[in-house]
């Protein structure tokens, strides 16, 4: 099945693109399209463990199954902070 | 991009830009032009006047684009937002509002796009019968903004660029709803 990713912030710009498709099986999680968006984007692999997501524009947790054609976004962490990740 | 089965580029798909339109006149909105605190405390009260006790309080916060972050020089901003699911969190902050303080309302605008220095990011205005109540609303509001809104910010110094992330804090997080609590009743 196939699913829609949507990248915000800096996570947009290292992957060059706002949006993508992405292939994953039947029973798949938001994690397994995160796996599959940081193995084509190998630079987005860090922020695995900082990364929200959302479902259908809807807040999700990564352990939440996705549906054929559903909308992904992946977030980074929001403004407000201080802490800035590996890279900047 | 490497190639990797299964992972396609999407040439058709809408920019982010497209799902940022300005919502005006709504109390919670993403906007593209610059907010004003005064004008949502004007419509809170309007709207509260004869509400229960009637509306005694009006509080409002506008966070400005400030000339120096951590001692470099900032040129500019982008604010950056999902705008949908940002909604979607100055709703549940709407509503946890309505639980914690009851009959006070609240109006939150978060502007997108490029700011200049002394430019409003986000206006936020609170409403109440009585003052203690709005300025704990008001500043609950912001808190929470900036814990859960999936907005962003990217600076551009002088000397080059940042994106400002701070820790995200899942919007069921209660240690964070309750630490954003705290600083509003302090």
């Amino acid at each position: 099945m196939r699913v829609k990713v949507l990248l915000f912030a800096r996570l947009r710009e290292i992957a060059g693109q706002s949006a993508l498709s992405c292939d994953v099986a039947p029973g798949a999680t938001i994690a397994d399209v995160w796996q599959a968006i940081a193995m084509a984007h190998p630079r987005l692999a860090p922020f695995g463990a900082a990364v929200s997501c959302a479902r259908n524009e809807d807040f999700a947790r990564m352990q939440t199954p996705v549906k054929d054609e559903d909308e992904i976004a992946f977030l980074p962490p929001v403004s407000g902070g201080a802490l800035e990740l590996i890279g900047s | 991009m490497k190639e990797v089965k299964g992972v396609h580029d999407v040439k058709a798909v809408p920019e982010v830009k497209e799902y940022t339109g300005a919502m005006s006149a709504a109390r919670l909105a993403i906007v593209s032009d610059a907010p004003s605190a005064e004008a949502l405390g004007r419509d809170l009260e309007q709207d509260a006047r004869y509400q229960g006790e009637g509306c005694g309080a009006v509080c409002t916060f506008a966070g400005i684009v400030r000339s120096t972050h951590q001692n470099r020089r900032v040129k500019y901003l982008e604010y950056e937002a999902f705008a949908p699911l940002a909604l979607k969190a100055f709703a549940r902050i709407e509503d946890e509002i309505g639980r914690e303080w009851p009959g006070t309302s609240i109006a939150i605008h978060h502007r997108i796009g490029r700011l200049e220095i002394g430019e409003t990011s986000v206006a936020i205005a609170a409403a109440s019968a009585h003052r203690a109540d709005a300025f704990r609303a008001c500043r609950y509001a912001i808190e929470r903004v900036k814990q859960v809104a999936p907005v962003w910010k990217h600076e551009y110094f002088e000397d080059g660029d940042v994106w400002v992330e701070g820790a995200a804090s899942d919007i069921e997080d209660e240690a964070a709803r309750r630490q954003a609590l705290e600083r509003a009743c302090a």
